[in-house]
């Protein structure tokens, strides 16, 4: 695995540097990409300093879905693995209020990251080999009145990778879907969440290096998480929309 | 939040924010009465500020590294752990490294910590290249011995009470090996043991364990432990194939806290004795890893529970090296005859004082630690008092409780400390619980 080539879209949130330090400590070249990813220099050279591999910045807008075929044309290495850490919950009640507000966050989670890797998917399937990782959500899994614009999306994105994986198995092109569960980022930060529910950046990480090296299709960071969404999923719709979760 | 040192004592309830970036740092410190907290290794109060203590842990980013003469320029947030992670395998280790290594960078600069080799190779401020500062205002001044001298002098070793330490450039060493030839010697007594130290004076590393609840004769008996960076030629065939790679020992995790009856001075004195026999059978030279020579505590994650929920305290002093013998003579009595052992009681050679206000001086330091009671309390006034009465001084990174009024009898320099920060206009900007508590 040491010739791999990571690329990290959204790189940075928190999960990804945390992906991209766990890429690079096992030797890989890493790829960050970003809106205004010169910000990204010293985490460039933090990587590099601490694992002496290959870092390369580049500019990418998610939304921006007309520039995806030529950011993946202009790459100068085809990645081996690609990790799409993509990720905006925006505020429920804004969604709520104003469309556009809703409408970013579906294009932020689903619209855009599915372009993107639409795009990868084709480079790949013509190589015959890589990876792509999505990151969604368990949120993704059944709608919530208290997130359901973010969740609904996610459940796009998650549909998406399923699909995507039917259409690649056999192409020698792997796809993992990663339902993280609560994790302690900057998107949660001062959120009153149980800790033994909330996992580290460093768990995610971590769950997505043996994902890809073993090649699994869907993975929970925290086990506990599957038994939990087997349960939301199997209450009754007549019960659950009674619900506040 | 609640929030303590090391130490679990004193609790307090205090604001802490963690910024990402060097905007939400500016807007914080901008709010008056900051400490930074590194990794909260300081034992007592030094990096708790119940109204805006400024966690560093974002700042962790390693910047450059030069391997041609082992600079390294990092953020303050930087684990010292992690860059023996980085750069022992290649032949690089910190040039002084206090007892744990789950320290910053910015806190080592801040407490300026001492290791085993602080008698020949002096306090880890000396190998402080530059470090960058920010005051209140958000500015960021770049400090060395060359470069703003007077604001270096002060921070190394001013436990963030003169801004927040950004970034440093720090020198390391390079080694052989990462192994450490290791000499036990066991001492008979307090006598036997200064003896020992000073005919060490060439040791890169010396440092004893002394069984603090020795009787009259035997009293001030130690190990004695000196240790050499080992070179290739000193290894095993074995050893040589991969000079840098040692086995890592599975951590255990303290689960939960102990209660406080399990430290009584019964088991202490036990624990106490057979750690001298399992000494005096180990004595001679042996080839240890650096992990188990540095750091033998951190192989315990949360040992500091071992001490129960009301949390331990430290003592540490160093007293004048004409007073060593005779104060160190009385604080064991004292010790003795109180019966609160203590099960981490170490005692080292020091050389010189480095900057203007750090804590070591030529002369002998003793640092112990006690679980948390009325009885202990009070018998670490005593010891503050025999120290201070032999023109001894304490260690603030370890200091959760003295009065004011013994650190301003104690330590002459205390008063040019606050003048500067008085003058500077930095006692509004920067303060933690302890610069309040000793009036700094």
């Amino acid at each position: 695995v040491n010739n791999n080539h990571v690329l990290i879209l959204g790189a940075r949130s928190d999960i990804a540097k945390a992906i991209a330090h766990r890429f690079a400590s096992e030797g890989s070249s890493i790829d960050l990409a970003a809106r205004g990813s010169e910000s990204l220099l010293v985490d460039k050279a933090d990587l590099e300093v601490r694992y002496n591999v290959e870092v390369t910045l580049h500019d990418f807008d998610v939304l921006d879905t007309q520039s995806h075929a030529s950011f993946v044309e202009t790459l100068p290495v085809m990645p081996t693995t690609v990790v799409c850490v993509v990720g905006y919950m925006g505020s429920q009640a804004d969604s709520e209020k104003r469309p556009d507000a809703a409408v970013k966050v579906i294009r932020t989670n689903f619209e855009g990251p599915a372009s993107i890797f639409l795009v990868l998917a084709s480079h790949f399937e013509a190589r015959g080999s890589g990876t792509l990782v999505g990151i969604s959500s368990v949120a993704g899994l059944r709608g919530r009145a208290s997130n359901y614009i973010y969740g609904s999306a996610k459940a796009g994105f998650s549909a998406f990778l399923s699909g995507l994986r039917n259409r690649l198995t056999g192409s020698g092109v792997h796809v993992v879907t990663v339902l993280p569960g609560f994790v302690a980022t900057r998107m949660t930060e001062g959120m009153d969440l149980p800790s033994r529910l909330t996992a580290q950046p460093e768990e995610v990480a971590k769950a997505v290096w043996t994902a890809v090296d073993r090649k699994r299709d869907i993975i929970y960071v925290r086990s506990v998480w599957r038994f939990i969404m087997i349960i939301i999923c199997a209450i009754p719709e007549k019960i659950f929309k009674r619900l506040s979760l | 939040m609640r929030l303590s040192g090391w130490g679990r004592f004193p609790v307090q309830d205090a604001r802490v924010f963690a910024p990402r970036d060097e905007q939400a740092l500016i807007s914080h410190i901008g709010a008056g009465h900051a400490i930074a907290r590194g990794n909260g290794r300081s034992y007592g109060d030094s990096a708790v500020s119940q109204s805006n203590t400024v966690h560093m842990r974002f700042f962790n980013r390693m910047l450059a590294f030069d391997s041609t003469n082992g600079l390294l320029v990092a953020e303050a947030g930087v684990l010292l752990a992690d860059v023996i992670d980085t750069f022992l395998p290649s032949g690089w280790f910190p040039a002084v490294t206090p007892g744990t290594k789950f320290v910053t960078l910015g806190g080592m600069v801040a407490a300026d910590v001492h290791g085993k080799n602080h008698h020949k190779e002096g306090s880890f401020g000396r190998y402080v290249e530059w470090l960058e500062l920010m005051d209140q205002s958000g500015s960021i001044l770049r400090c060395s011995r060359d470069q703003n001298a007077e604001v270096f002098d002060w921070t190394v070793g001013g436990m963030g009470l003169t801004g927040v330490i950004v970034r440093v450039a720090i020198r390391l060493k390079q080694v052989e090996s990462a192994w450490i030839k290791q000499q036990t010697i066991p001492t008979t007594n307090l006598q036997h043991t200064m003896e020992v130290f000073e005919a060490a004076q060439e040791s890169t590393y010396s440092v004893a364990w002394i069984d603090c609840l020795g009787t009259q004769s035997s009293s001030g008996r130690c190990l004695v432990y000196l240790g050499e960076h080992a070179t290739i030629a000193e290894l095993s065939k074995r050893q040589q194939k991969a000079p840098f790679e040692v086995r890592r020992k599975k951590g255990i995790t303290m689960p939960f806290d102990f209660p406080s009856w399990t430290l009584n001075q019964y088991a202490v004195k036990a624990f106490n004795a057979a750690y001298y026999k399992n000494g005096l059978r180990n004595q001679g030279e042996r080839i240890v890893d650096w992990d188990g020579f540095f750091y033998p505590l951190d192989s315990i994650l949360g040992w500091n529970r071992i001490y129960g929920r009301r949390g331990f305290l430290q003592f540490q002093c160093v007293l004048p090296i004409d007073r060593s013998e005779k104060g160190l003579k009385e604080l064991l009595a004292e010790i003795s005859t109180t019966g609160i052992g203590s099960f981490l009681a170490v005692l080292k050679r020091f050389g010189e004082q480095y900057s203007k206000f750090s804590f070591p001086m030529l002369g002998y330091t003793l640092a112990l630690d006690f679980p948390v009671s009325e009885r202990s309390l009070a018998l670490m006034q005593r010891l503050d008092k025999i120290a201070a009465s032999h023109g001894g001084r304490f260690y603030l990174a370890k200091d959760g409780r003295i009065a004011a009024e013994t650190i301003r009898q104690s330590d002459s320099r205390s008063d040019a400390f606050i003048a500067m920060r008085t003058e500077q206009q930095l006692r509004e900007g920067f303060q933690s619980s302890q610069s309040e508590r000793l009036g700094l």
